[in-house]
């Protein structure tokens, strides 16, 4: 293996397109509107084509003959790296758009530092991502105002999904033991500096949206040690059920 | 609104049809004009149309259920981002066609409720469940391959907008025929389990497949009124036959069999024969007496109640925010 530390930060990367991703794909067919089916279609499709290019770095790097393929679907939940946000259920529409808002205002200067990054791989996922972003980002923060500032009831469940995904906020900025180095090195955004944009954004949004931010209390961490919630297991044993019920085949 | 409330000024909507108008109509039709929305048409070729397109737009939408049954379990993430990206073409597909019906005079809300309500048909063939991946690989190939049969036709149907929107939908659908078509022969010359995954999909999925370009011409209702108004170009049995004369050569080559014992080659009518089909079973599918009709319907509501806060909320925030314009200007 070329580099120990950047493969497994690497795919944690991955992880957490792959995984939030598949949380949106599980809207198909039951989105609020037909224009919301296409969006959160979408985006999941953008961040499931992150995903794969980051995959395919981490098993160059790996150099252990793992493609794709065997990185997303022969790993427990153990094994996934991701952060605990993105697995979050989707819960209700507003959960779901609280997540997205979350998680694209870090995503969206975590990329665009990423394209100065000093590898070039990681710099050509950052340039298509960052685009992406900026969509997501907009979706999300639109949907925020609607529902924020639309009823009473959309008010208050946005409000509540605010509240509820907080305490998954903290790890957007937390540094893995390796990260340093990387950011260091020039290879990774240091991701104490996202804060500052993350704040603005979010603080603008909520406002914009008539909503409270909540104070910070309890922080989950560990997703990129390994250390998930319950709900993680159900959506990779969904997920990898064909791969495993036939190993080795092409499909 | 409802139709009458679009027939142009021209006509007062309760006044009987002229032979004149009526006669001008047809030579605009036989004359191969595009109708446009504005123009003058007969009450039964709108009412002809809206019921069409609309089926089809619901067609599009209920057809994204079972293909949706996969997109969780998918096996690869090449395939996961292809068959998302399908189910999202068929959402597309479903938002033209609601907004080719519309300019008819009718809105998509009233359409989702005919819909709901069981009022609105749609093709039956999505009331059928998806078992196995290998349902995604034939349901892209022998479904969507069967629509695209009925649909090249419909690219040159007498009314425009209707036209239009199935110039962009064919094209979609001939890639999702070839991608499901690519799973099937990624099955087939798989593993021996793989292979039994893929005929047992084809013998679930032909008959059915075969209905879908309805009943026969002998019993066909709607059919002749249709074709004089060049909505329709060929009958039922025509496309049909097209469809089985193309698709049988493609399961050879597959190594699969057609599960009809007397599907083969008829060297005088030049086609292959197949045998007779159970058009009882079929109406009683489209009754609502199929395997999967209620779940259809039921998770259609499911996702409209759901999503009835979202919907008010924007229409909400949207009228908030244009009268706090207005109050600033
Ligand atoms: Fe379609
Ligand atoms: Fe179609
Ligand atoms: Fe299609």
């Amino acid at each position: 293996m070329s580099d120990p530390t950047l493969f497994q930060y690497v795919l944690g990367l991955a992880d957490d397109q792959l995984v939030l991703g598949h949380r949106l794909s599980q809207w198909t067919g039951r989105a609020p509107i037909l224009e919301e089916e296409l969006a959160l279609g979408n985006i999941a499709l953008d961040l499931i084509g992150q995903a794969r290019g980051l995959y395919q770095y981490a098993g160059a790097l790996e150099g252990a003959g793992r493609d794709e393929d065997a990185l997303a679907y022969h790993r427990d939940a153990r094994g996934y790296l991701n952060l605990t946000l993105v697995e979050q259920p989707n819960g209700d529409f507003a959960q779901t758009i609280a997540r997205q808002l979350f998680y694209t205002a870090m995503a969206l200067p975590f990329w665009q530092a990423m394209t100065a990054s000093t590898d070039q791989r990681l710099a050509a996922v950052a340039a298509k991502a960052e685009k992406e972003t900026a969509y997501h980002l907009r979706h999300a923060t639109e949907w925020t105002a609607r529902l924020g500032d639309g009823t009473d009831e959309s008010h208050r469940r946005m409000q509540a999904a605010i509240n509820q995904l907080w305490a998954f906020t903290g790890e957007l900025f937390e540094m893995i033991a390796a990260e340093a180095g990387l950011a260091a090195a020039g290879i990774a955004p240091d991701r104490k500096t996202l804060r500052a944009a993350w704040d603005r954004t979010i603080d603008a949004t909520l406002s914009d949206a008539s909503l409270t931010r909540p104070d910070d209390s309890w922080m989950a961490e560990g997703g990129r040690d390994g250390l998930h919630g319950e709900d993680l297991g159900h959506m990779l044993a969904e997920m990898q059920s064909l791969q495993r019920m036939h190993p080795g085949l092409q499909w | 609104m409802y139709a009458q409330g679009l027939i142009n000024a021209s006509g007062d909507p309760n006044a009987a049809e002229t032979p004149e108008q009526l006669a001008r109509f047809q030579a605009r039709i036989d004359a191969e004009e595009k109708i446009e929305a504005r123009d003058w048409m007969p009450a039964a070729y709108r009412k002809t149309l809206i019921r069409q397109i609309s089926q089809h737009a619901h067609s599009e939408i209920i057809g994204m259920q079972p293909e949706g049954n996969w997109v969780t379990r998918a096996p690869s993430l090449r395939r996961k981002a292809s068959l998302l990206a399908k189910v999202q073409d068929e959402g597309g597909h479903g938002l033209y066609l609601y907004a080719a019906a519309e300019t008819l005079g009718i809105s998509r809300e009233e359409m989702q409720d005919q819909l709901l309500s069981g009022a609105a048909k749609y093709s039956s063939i999505f009331n059928y469940p998806t078992l196995t991946w290998a349902d995604i690989g034939a349901i892209g190939w022998l479904v969507d391959g069967a629509a695209i049969m009925n649909q090249i036709p419909l690219c040159r149907c007498s009314y425009g907008p209707y036209a239009r929107a199935m110039v962009r939908v064919c094209k979609e659908e001939s890639f999702h025929q070839r991608q499901g078509y690519e799973i099937m022969t990624t099955l087939a010359q798989g593993a021996p389990e793989q292979k039994a995954m893929a005929q047992d999909a084809l013998n679930r999925w032909w008959t059915p497949s075969v209905m879908m370009f309805g009943p026969p011409d002998t019993d066909s209702v709607h059919s002749d009124q249709s074709m004089t108004w060049k909505i329709k170009r060929f009958t039922n049995d025509a496309l049909r036959q097209r469809f089985v004369d193309a698709t049988v050569p493609q399961a050879d080559y597959l190594g699969l069999t057609i599960p009809d014992p007397e599907c083969k080659w008829n060297d005088v009518t030049q086609h292959y024969d197949i045998g007779p089909l159970d058009w009882d079973d079929f109406w009683k599918v489209v009754k609502g007496g199929g395997p999967m009709n209620r779940q259809r319907i039921a998770a259609r509501q499911k996702a409209d109640d759901d999503g009835a806060w979202v919907r008010e909320a924007a229409l909400a925030y949207a009228a908030k925010r244009s009268t706090q314009q207005e109050a600033a200007e």
